[in-house]
């Protein structure tokens, strides 16, 4: 019983960074309707930049954190001006080639500059867990359980309280209506890629002291927050943070009990299943792919 | 192209060992020739149907595995085991077909992705089987006869076999009635339906096909490089394919071979000059620059610059956006 409380708490802290990584892509996915495979590269950049202004320019834990958001969201809004912009009349198959470019590139460029030698981010965080009742948690994955659910938060205000959030929700529903209303679709597409983004890079920085960095720590993660998009429907953000938690516990559970070396099977598996079964997500109240 | 440049390229390639004296640039025709069955049977997929497969590494994947395994452990010979491999392979992309071809665009994609990843993940894992990340070392080079296949001059010939094998497959089904069927499923489906064109049908078999030509290059992959490892299902080579295809010209004849030819033997020869990162950099950054200024390919490129002023441009095919 405490080993499968074990599990599942486990299961909550990593699942709350993949409600991360899957709430931007469902928002980029759901509202521009562009497949963004190079999502997870936005992760992968979010932990480097963290260990860059760690361990080299020397700023604390939290700063460096905020840097690799502000980083994220900044290189998100750049390829979107760039990229996305000019294709935005095209298909959708068109611009998931240019974001399948995007992340080969990217994971390249991160393997040249930092080399393919896993780094560690150092934290402020004793290293003794905290034991409560029958389970235990490190300080450090105590921290990123809270600051995932905060920020899991953060993006709901903004999407439900918010000017911008009111527009982005139009844009989802109707893009040519909201453009007649005044909504500046081009703005708003913007904004949608420059958050996504930013979430990923601080989901990368949060898992980035608890796991490893390395180039290609993106593929999985492009993975599993589409698995999440997949579980909770598109553009369905409560969907997505049900998806994640979810994930992260199916994960830990199938790694506790079944093979540690199929972990990563799990969310393959909840991929076809759920696209197969029932493509609308297992939360949607309707049908959302087009 | 005219008939007779066909006979003269034809006649090239088949006298290309006499030219390349050097074992190394048979080397790269070999891996060119491989990677040109490879790309041709994406093609037939992201071409013809457009739907893109980003995990055609499993069913290459495959093929290596079932060739190799049957050779080493149940010491078949080369070309029974060829024939399993891709039986097996077309087996695979028959039931993914059956299941994903229900989904289109974004979400085919991902059930692609996953399955390749599951089976990647078993190669891993099962590793009674497959022995691990160790891979299986020792295939056995193939024979026929009292001929044996070892020389690489001996293999240029036999991958060559497989590459006009493919393309004469290819070019008989995007000829014929199944082709044009896959064409207008392409061009506008509901459409296609409405007139009757069995979806689902079409489908299945261009997968059923494009899988199966995968698993004869994996196959001629493993008995060439003597080796399998779980790295026969990297996303690298099924990057690479991707580009091969987009590159070259989708839903072209000539496309993939010409974009698997020029993505073999450029890496090659820019070897000495750029490491594999950088290569695989500039292929990303490439990836995105065709689809801006060239997103129909080379060969339609070409076709239109030789056509010259004295024809008018062939006019873009009409896509039909949803």
């Amino acid at each position: 019983m405490a080993e499968l409380l074990q599990h599942l708490l486990n299961g909550l802290v990593l699942g709350g960074t993949y409600a991360l990584l899957g709430i931007g892509l469902t928002l980029i996915f759901g509202l521009m309707n562009v497949v963004n495979f190079a999502h997870g590269e936005f992760y992968t950049l979010g932990a480097y930049v963290s260990f860059a202004a760690l361990a080299l320019a020397g700023i604390d834990f939290f700063a460096a954190l905020v840097v690799a958001i502000v980083a994220g969201a900044a290189l998100g809004w750049i390829c979107e001006v760039l990229l996305l912009r000019p294709l935005r009349s095209e298909s959708i198959d068109t611009t998931m080639l240019v974001m399948i470019g995007v992340w080969i590139a990217m994971q390249n460029a991160e393997l040249l500059g930092w080399g393919g030698v896993a780094k560690s981010i150092p934290h402020p965080f004793p290293t003794a867990p905290l034991v409560l009742g029958p389970v235990a948690i490190a300080p450090l994955r105590l921290f990123v359980l809270v600051l995932a659910a905060a920020l899991i938060a953060a993006a709901w205000l903004l999407t439900q309280k918010t000017k911008l959030g009111r527009a982005m929700r139009a844009t989802f529903q109707d893009r040519d209506t909201a453009a007649l209303m005044g909504v500046g679709i081009g703005r708003i597409h913007a904004a949608t890629f420059a958050f996504g983004s930013g979430l990923a890079a601080a989901a990368g920085a949060l898992l980035g002291p608890i796991f490893l960095v390395y180039p290609s720590m993106g593929d999985l993660a492009s993975l599993k927050a589409f698995s999440v998009v997949i579980l909770g429907g598109l553009g369905n953000l409560p969907g997505a943070t049900l998806g994640g938690l979810l994930l992260g516990i199916a994960e830990e559970l199938g790694a506790g009990y079944i093979s540690s070396g199929y972990r990563d099977a799990v969310g393959f598996v909840i991929i076809i299943l759920v696209l197969l079964l029932r493509p609308s997500g297992l939360f949607a109240r309707q049908e959302r792919i087009a | 192209m005219t008939r007779a440049d066909g006979w003269l390229l034809a006649a090239g390639a088949l006298t290309l060992p006499l030219w390349l004296q050097s074992p190394y640039h048979l080397h790269v025709a070999i891996m060119a020739g491989i990677f040109g069955v490879l790309a041709m049977s994406l093609n037939l997929l992201l071409g013809y149907t457009g739907q893109l497969s980003l995990g055609h590494a499993a069913f290459f994947g495959i093929g290596a595995y079932t060739s190799a395994l049957l050779t080493l452990k149940l010491d078949w010979s080369f070309w029974p085991a060829l024939a399993v491999a891709v039986a097996l392979a077309a087996l695979a992309g028959f039931f993914i077909g059956r299941l994903a071809l229900k989904l289109r665009g974004a979400y085919f994609v991902l059930v692609t992705i996953s399955f390749a990843g599951v089976i990647s993940l078993v190669s891993i894992n099962w590793i009674e089987l497959t022995n691990g990340p160790l891979g299986l070392p020792g295939v056995p080079a193939p024979a026929l006869g009292p001929w044996s296949f070892r020389t690489k001059t001996a293999y240029y010939y036999l991958v060559l076999a497989a590459c006009g094998l493919s393309y004469l497959v290819c070019r008989r089904l995007v000829m014929s009635r199944i082709g044009r069927a896959l064409v207008a499923l392409r061009e506008n489906e509901p459409l296609a339906e409405s007139v009757g064109v069995d979806v689902t049908h079409y489908l299945v078999l261009a997968a059923v096909v494009s899988a199966a030509m995968a698993g004869l290059g994996g196959s001629l992959y493993a008995h060439y490089t003597r080796f399998v490892s779980p790295e026969v299902f990297l996303f690298t080579y099924t990057v690479t394919m991707v580009i091969m295809v987009v590159a070259g010209g989708k839903g072209t004849l000539a496309g993939p071979v010409v974009g698997a030819t020029l993505f073999t033997v450029l890496p090659e020869a820019l070897r000495a000059a750029a490491s594999w990162q950088w290569q695989m950099l500039a292929y990303g950054v490439l990836l995105v620059l065709l689809v801006f200024f060239l997103p129909r390919g080379i060969v339609p490129w070409l076709a239109r610059v030789m056509a010259g002023s004295q024809a008018p441009a062939e006019p873009d095919s009409p896509t039909i956006r949803r």
